[in-house]
């Protein structure tokens, strides 16, 4: 007998340990990187790993790319799998982004708004040039930006806030003591509440939701969005122990912030108003809060009584697709072996043929 | 008119009471009431906006009536008013005892499945298991809509507007239900698919005794099809009564100004 | 990897026994008893992020995590072998963080973790058996919008499910479905067997042991108690059949048990041999036993159809 099974799947699995943690290391000349260079001068990948792995620690983002060469969604899974092992020791008060330590803070809505529009660090306005200096092996050395003559204000109220006086824009959704619904520890429900869907958009993968806003704005969603105000900057975390009774701060985080203003053309019952979209992140990431402010608007297209036609307003479709981790669990799960499913559609397809051919042969004698 | 009146003679099959809906301050049907008996037929006639629709909506279930009552008298039970009945019993009775026809095909068939598949889902919906009396059963109805028996496993996107709508027919009247609720069935085809479609309609309707409430903005239909019409504007009933008589001897002002607006033929 | 600013646990000392928090297998507990008392029925559960990706066995992962104890001894299977890569993995996630005593042998095993099999030795009352499941609703692929399927369950509407069997018939001559064939438990439920071979369905029918479903990515549970009625859905003129094979195992000869084929050069040549390891293995040592002593090869057992 020529066969033998396969075997050896645990010494396979153990070998590939190694070997990925060979190329993971790459050429051993050269200096290992630090988990505070990572955290330190790959910001943004940090960011958005801690965003979509839906917990704030830096050093533990910054381990988690290390540890997957770079790989974002393979680190926010990293992240997602430790943090889902953590203990929920309080829940916080909401933050109060009118008192942020505003780092940046725009409106495309009006020139002048109280407090100033605020460029702060961006790419926005830089020309996509190589720049072959931080390619130098003599570096950048310390670069320095000015300091602002003045700071700028401890409070600075939310542009989305300025309409609010006149009805222009639909009322905030009042702060309540109801529980937040906890999408990591329950299973989403149809038709989501508000906070499911914001939970799930911000824990959802960049490039999804992202594609999903440009859809909005491309007739796909018709959507007419003004960026209210986007903001970033740190807020204190606080909580309430509950023999305390009084809110003591735990942490301060850096956030992003974007408030989208939509147009509605009103009801019978209510005159015309903007609506809002919100996103919220944690750490640096525009691109994300923007586009789950789109997203989320888009989503609210029953509660506003619009028809859902396009697939970012079907939550149906939407909610259930956005996570990194689900999506690319499955999709990836197809390397896995099938051969029973395959061996029963072989016999299937084999059985068919005969039949035909059987069939064939019976009319051609006929 | 002695059929009619013999029909008369019948126990009511639903008796509709006080209908009203309206969307926000928008009044869709307003205070509708009638009834049908077995093997009645009722046009309901009116321009766009005029409440057809939406009452026969609350008719079949497919939306909650504000107020009014709605009683159908089932097989098994009686008379039963239709807004107290549970989801499932809704459903089972739409599916069995009730049929639905849709302007549009696509809103009334399985656009994937065959034909036979489309005739023979209500059947096994209630439990029919012997595919060969499932497929003949189909074929029947296929027959009897006039749909060639070839085209038995084709899928209904192969088929022209008319064949669809005769499929959707054969669907629903496979269960032999004894209320039908037809939306313009004949909407959207040309004039000679409507002729042959409403020909056949009322050769089956007859056959099977079965009472039907079409809506549609066609007299065409309702003079061929109907026992008795009502007239709707604004939401309301303005005028009811014998097809003929209300077609040649409108009382109503609005109902002179549909009929003489539409060409005699 | 160790270093500062490492705070991330690298072997199973950090972690609960099997991993999840006493609170999370409690609440996955509770969700067992609802799915046994109500068989069939997908019951949706808060389901945890793994350490393993979505669609690789988190939703078996975390059953197996809830119900198993330091007594307990743990077979882990994909595609009917215990030595497949998943299985070794999830096997080795087991031995890490609960430390319980492991094994091939069907019989000796008091939970068994499955992806595509039921294994071939019949089960006992006591064992339990754990299926990996994709996607945990069969009517998923008639209506994706879950607010309709979960009316179609509640009221046991299935017509549209009997009618993707009659188009098959209508198409093929024959019901075309081969595997995750769609089963009615308890006369009440629907279930999707999970991408077992549709010959492993009549297993399910009647069975002694615990059946229970995880689907980690779509958080549900459903479960069959032992001794429940499973019936594959067909029609009376045509009736539910399993798979046949020709020929035997190549190694072990058995004829009624799940073959797989196996390409063994590239000019067409192919052999079919037992998908059950732990099966096959026990045949041949049976056989190589009986021929030593010149006693007869033992027949085929187990694998009732």
């Amino acid at each position: 007998m020529a066969y033998v099974a396969v075997k050896g799947g645990e010494r396979a699995i153990i070998n590939s340990h190694r070997l990925i943690a060979e190329e993971r290391r790459g050429n051993p000349d050269l200096a290992e990187l630090t988990i505070s260079q990572i955290s330190e001068q790959l910001g943004l990948s940090v960011d958005r790993v801690m965003n979509e792995g839906s917990i704030y620690d830096r050093d533990l983002a910054a381990l988690a790319l290390k540890q997957a060469q770079g790989d974002a969604v393979e680190a926010i899974f990293l992240l997602r799998a430790y943090r889902t092992t953590l203990p929920r020791i309080a829940v916080s008060k909401p933050i109060d982004t009118t008192r942020m330590t505003v780092r940046r803070r725009i409106s495309a809505t009006f020139k002048d708004i109280p407090g100033g529009q605020v460029l702060g660090p961006t790419y926005d306005y830089t020309h996509r040039l190589l720049d072959f200096a931080l390619a130098a092996e003599c570096g950048i050395g310390k670069p320095e930006a000015e300091l602002a003559d003045e700071p700028l204000d401890s409070v600075i109220p939310r542009v989305i806030d300025l309409f609010d006086g006149e009805g222009l824009i639909e009322a905030d959704i009042s702060e309540n003591d109801e529980e937040v619904f906890d999408l990591t520890r329950e299973p989403m429900s149809l038709p989501a509440g508000r906070d499911q869907r914001l939970q799930n958009l911000a824990r959802g993968d960049e490039g999804f939701v992202l594609g999903l806003a440009y859809s909005t704005a491309r007739g796909y969603g018709g959507a007419h969005p003004f960026v209210g105000e986007l903001r970033l900057g740190e807020v204190i975390i606080e909580i309430v122990p509950e023999d305390l009774g009084f809110p003591i701060e735990i942490a301060e985080v850096t956030i992003t912030e974007c408030q989208m203003i939509n147009q509605f053309r009103g009801t019978a019952e209510q005159p015309p108003q903007f609506t809002r979209g919100y996103g919220l992140t944690f750490g640096h990431c525009e691109r994300k809060a923007m586009s789950m402010a789109l997203v989320d608007r888009a989503l609210r297209a029953r509660e506003l009584g619009e028809d859902v036609r396009y697939p970012a307003q079907d939550e149906g479709f939407v909610l259930p697709h956005t996570d990194s981790v689900e999506a690319n669990g499955f999709v990836t799960h197809f390397k896995l072996p099938h051969y029973v499913d395959f061996q029963a559609e072989l016999q299937l397809v084999r059985q068919l043929r005969e039949q035909r051919e059987a069939d064939q042969a019976k009319e051609a004698a006929e | 008119m002695s059929a009619v009146r013999k029909l008369q003679q019948r126990p009511v099959l639903l008796e509709v009471s006080g209908v009203s809906k309206s969307y926000g301050g928008q009044v869709g049907c307003l205070d509708v009431s009638f009834s049908i008996r077995p093997g009645e037929v009722l046009g309901i006639v009116g321009e766009s906006g005029s409440g057809k629709s939406t009452l026969l909506a609350c008719l079949s279930g497919r939306l909650q009536p504000d107020t009014g009552s709605i009683i159908y008298d089932m097989k098994d039970r009686g008379p039963v008013d239709m807004l107290l009945l549970s989801e499932p019993e809704r459903r089972r009775l739409a599916r069995t005892d009730w049929g639905i026809v849709h302007q549009n095909p696509r809103d009334g068939l399985r656009m994937d499945v065959s034909a036979g598949g489309n005739v023979g889902e209500r059947p096994m919906a209630i439990g029919a298991r012997h595919y060969g009396n499932i497929r003949a059963e189909a074929q029947d109805w296929l027959q009897k809509v006039e749909i060639d028996l070839t085209r038995t496993d084709d899928k209904p996107r192969t088929f022209s507007g008319g064949m669809q709508q005769r499929l959707q027919i054969a669907r629903n009247l496979v269960t032999k239900p004894r209320l039908v609720f037809m939306d313009e069935p004949t909407g959207g085809l040309d004039v000679s698919v409507q002729a042959r479609l409403l020909d056949l309609l009322r050769g089956l309707v007859r056959e099977l005794g079965i009472a039907a409430i079409i809506v549609t903005h066609d007299l065409a239909v309702v003079r061929l099809l109907a026992d008795r019409l009502m007239v709707m504007q604004r939401g309301r009933v303005i005028e009811e009564g014998l097809t003929d008589q209300v077609l040649d001897d409108p009382h109503h002002p609005y109902t002179q100004l549909l009929v003489s607006s539409i060409l005699q033929v | 990897m160790s270093g500062p600013g490492n705070k991330q646990c690298d072997t199973g000392d950090g972690y609960s026994f099997a991993y999840l928090d006493e609170q999370t297998k409690r609440m996955i507990r509770r969700t067992l008893l609802k799915a046994l008392s109500i068989p069939g029925y997908q019951v949706p559960f808060g389901g945890r992020e793994m350490p393993l990706a979505y669609g690789w066995g988190t939703g078996g992962i975390q059953v197996t995590a809830s119900i198993i104890g330091p007594d307990d001894r743990l077979k882990v299977i994909d595609q009917g072998a215990d030595d497949t890569t998943n299985a070794v993995s999830i096997r080795r996630f087991f031995e890490i963080v609960s430390n319980v005593a492991t094994t091939e042998q069907t019989a000796e095993a008091t939970i068994i973790q499955t992806r595509h099999r039921i294994p071939e030795a019949p089960l006992q009352e006591g064992q339990i058996l754990v299926y990996q499941v994709p996607q945990p609703d069969p009517l998923h692929k008639i209506d994706p919008r879950e607010n309709e399927t979960r009316k179609m369950h509640a009221y046991a509407e299935y017509g549209a499910m009997q009618v993707t069997l009659y188009e098959d018939i209508a198409r093929f001559g024959r019901i075309a479905r081969t595997y995750d064939y769609p089963a009615m438990v308890n006369a009440r439920h629907l279930m999707s067997p999970s991408p077992i071979p549709k010959f492993d369905n009549p297993k399910m029918e009647n069975n002694p042991a615990i059946q229970l479903f995880g689907a980690g990515r779509e958080k549900r549970i459903y479960a069959v108690p032992p001794y429940t009625s499973v019936r594959s859905l067909d029609f009376d003129d045509h009736p539910f059949e399993v798979q046949t094979w020709k020929g035997c195992c190549a190694l072990c000869s058995s004829t009624v048990s799940y073959l797989d084929e196996v390409v063994t050069d590239d000019r067409g040549g192919r052999m079919f041999v037992c998908s059950d390891t732990d099966y096959c293995n026990k045949r041949q040592a049976d056989r190589a036993l009986t021929t030593e002593t010149g006693g007869i090869v033992a027949p085929d057992e187990g694998a009732k159809l």
